[in-house]
């Protein structure tokens, strides 16, 4: 293993580009405002610098007419990375991904290949509302033909990026805002991290909690928590959604019995559901109780941070429904909840909590 | 046109070209009833010299994207008949295996890229070919073809603002038809020439008779030659006429969609019957010749045919496997 070092997940992901870009000429960064001085929050610092402005091509503010150049220019021995500060700018694509990214390679009769890789940014906090704070991956996983990766530490972050890259599919690659800033032990120089499965973060035995993205933090809060009054949780971390190998998560609920899923977007229809239903069909007679979903509340997300005490689920919500899960005594979830509050102190609700700048 | 100055063997091949379409096209209307075509249709019959006027000045490394009604661009690009009609009766030796059917035609070989169903959605995949070309300094350029209707929606607007801005090597191709299905342009658009539109990206706009092969091909070839030299894109505007219902094998002269005398009008503006009338005031082709083309045709199009119905089924594709390249 290469010298490892410590790194934020940004400059992680710009790693991976950096890497990428070295390797092969024919990839190249799009954006709206990739040639800007604010690098799409960092991440790709330095690089039209580096590799020359012929390997950005800055967008005009047509999100879908520019999806459908980069698939066209795919189609034909390009390799385009598009950078996308919200989600949400990419709903104005979906025709373009769904229809032309998504099913160029079938329809084709596999004639056609789109190695296309988009990046997403999940908003959270500072007000951003309910236009800049959505989790929406559920809608790319749900597309045949699409990839859907959600990296949660640097290490992966800078692996998959290149993946995704080398990956002859189009890859949707979802990062979450408040994850940017978080560090890691990050190895130097090329390597990449495949685009297989789920992971697990942290063994255990009592219950399997399987998280998304920033929930991973979350869920390795609560687990560390939980520890103290000697109930151990398995969290094991999506990291690619599309296609979905459950075997990880299957293995893991045969051991434990016990299911529940955290992740950053809305409950219904979302990640939660795929892997309960896929977890019970394949291993309902070794479940102890009913799975548990955890998400965001079905709402949009308000601005004002007097709305957002309770919006998410957080390391507190794991650690009480677990409880409600294990029947664990009531007076040790309160114990473990207060000492959850008393470690967050005073901190405001719309910023990340220091305790998840890691490393992990 | 001066006499001397019309080339007529050119006129011949446009002629045979065009002829064959309209030919395929027929049979396929007519045998459509049989219920062995079992997919969508949307026939080409009146606007088969934008196609042949238009593939006739690229080349074959030269790149075309088309849409729902792309039967006429896949032949006049130099696809395989067979393999044509085998994808349109849903046959494994299709072009497309079966996977895509009539509305999604293509034949990479001839440069036929993709066939997009969607109104507008290959304009972008035309865009980004030929952004890819300019990156690799390849001197292909790339051609798509849409109807009327598709400069109402964003991404032609949104397409046409990046291609002038990057002067990239691609010549969009309007046919306007005047019908949306069954909606005239003047019930969708204002009353103004749909060459304001490109020009108000800054794309030069060229208007032409688009049943006058001889102007298709001549505005074709300046397009692309611009293009090819790093000029930039161009937009043609061709003005021509579907025959028959938007979707399906009727012919529809009376239907009360159309105006009242326009069905009639544009049908004495057959191009076939026009450049029939140019080769025989400026060349000598005796009925034996038209007799002998009609004949070579017809035997191509019947071999075609059994060659789709006698071809098998695909497979069903496993349930639980995914296709990822």
């Amino acid at each position: 293993m290469k010298n490892e070092r410590l790194i934020t997940l940004g400059d992680a992901i710009r790693e991976g580009l950096d890497e990428s870009m070295a390797r092969d000429e024919s990839v190249f960064l799009m954006g709206e405002g990739i040639t800007d001085k604010t690098a799409i929050f960092g991440t790709t610092n330095g690089l039209i610098d580096k590799f020359g402005e012929h390997r950005a091509v800055e967008m005009p503010v047509s999100e879908n007419g520019l999806v459908g150049v980069a698939i066209g220019a795919s189609m034909f021995g390009r390799r385009p990375v598009i950078n996308f500060h919200r989600v949400e700018f990419a709903l104005l694509a979906l025709e373009q991904i769904f229809n032309n990214a998504a099913k160029m390679h079938f329809i084709s009769n596999e004639r056609h290949s789109v190695p296309l890789v988009i990046r997403m940014v999940i908003g959270r906090g500072w007000g951003q509302g309910p236009e800049h704070s959505q989790s929406l991956e559920s809608i790319f996983a749900h597309v045949p033909g699409l990839k859907v990766v959600m990296p949660t530490f640097a290490a992966d972050a800078k692996g998959m990026i290149t993946a995704a890259i080398e990956d002859n599919n189009p890859v949707i690659y979802i990062e979450h805002r408040w994850l940017h800033n978080s560090s890691g032990h990050v190895p130097e120089g090329y390597y990449r991290s495949d685009l297989d499965g789920p992971k697990v973060i942290r063994k255990g035995a009592d219950a399997t909690v399987v998280t998304t993205s920033y929930m991973g933090l979350e869920a390795l809060h609560a687990a560390e928590a939980l520890a103290e009054i000697s109930c151990s949780l398995e969290v094991v971390d999506m990291r690619v959604l599309r296609p979905f190998n459950p075997g990880t998560i299957v293995d893991s609920v045969r051991k434990t019995g016990h299911l529940m899923t955290v992740d950053t977007g809305w409950v219904s229809y979302g990640v939660g559901a795929e892997v309960v239903a896929t977890v019970v069909s394949s291993c309902f007679g070794q479940l102890k109780s009913a799975p548990v979903r955890l998400g965001t509340s079905s709402r949009p997300t308000p601005s004002s941070r007097g709305f957002i005490p309770g919006f998410y689920a957080d390391a507190e919500k794991i650690v009480r429904k677990t409880g409600l899960m294990l029947d664990i005594p009531k007076d040790k979830i309160e114990f473990v909840c207060s000492k959850l509050k008393k470690d967050r102190g005073d901190l405001p609700i719309d910023v990340p909590d220091p305790y998840f700048k890691g490393p992990f | 046109m001066n006499k001397s100055s019309i080339d007529t063997t050119l006129a011949a091949t446009y002629y045979q070209e065009m002829l064959r379409i309209r030919l395929v096209e027929t049979e396929i209307a007519e045998r459509y009833s049989e219920q062995e075509m079992r997919c969508p249709v949307h026939l080409s019959d009146g606007q088969e010299s934008v196609a042949v006027g238009v593939c006739s000045a690229l080349k074959k490394t030269d790149k075309i994207f088309s849409n729902h009604r792309c039967h006429a661009h896949y032949l006049a690009k130099g696809g395989d008949m067979g393999r044509m009609l085998a994808e349109i009766y849903g046959k494994e030796t299709g072009c497309l295996g079966g996977r895509g059917g009539s509305m999604h035609l293509a034949d990479p070989d001839c440069g036929l890229m993709a066939s997009i169903p969607i109104v507008s959605s290959a304009i972008p995949l035309a865009a980004g070919s030929a952004l890819a070309d300019q990156q690799n300094g390849l001197n292909h350029v790339t051609l798509v073809f849409f109807g009327d209707a598709s400069v109402e929606e964003g991404v032609f607007h949104e397409t046409a603002n990046f291609a002038s801005l990057r002067n990239l090597p691609v010549v969009f191709v309007c046919e306007n038809n005047v019908y949306s299905m069954y909606t005239n342009i003047r019930d969708r658009q204002p009353n103004r020439s749909i060459l304001d539109l490109p020009a108000a990206h800054a794309i030069q706009g060229y208007h032409e008779d688009g049943n006058d092969i001889f102007a298709v091909h001549k505005a074709t070839k300046n397009a692309v030659e611009r293009a090819r030299s790093g000029a930039g894109p161009t937009f043609l505007l061709f003005d021509t006429y579907r025959w028959r219902e938007h979707c399906g094998p009727a012919l529809d002269p009376e239907d009360s969609y159309r105006d009242k005398g326009e069905y009639d009008t544009w049908l004495g503006n057959c191009p076939i019957e026009r450049i029939k009338r140019v080769m025989n005031e400026n060349g000598n082709f005796p009925l034996e010749w038209y007799e002998n083309v009609e004949k070579n045709i017809r035997a191509e199009i019947t071999e075609s045919f059994n060659f789709a119905k006698t071809s098998p089924l695909p497979s069903p594709l496993s349930e639980n496997s995914e296709t990822y390249a």
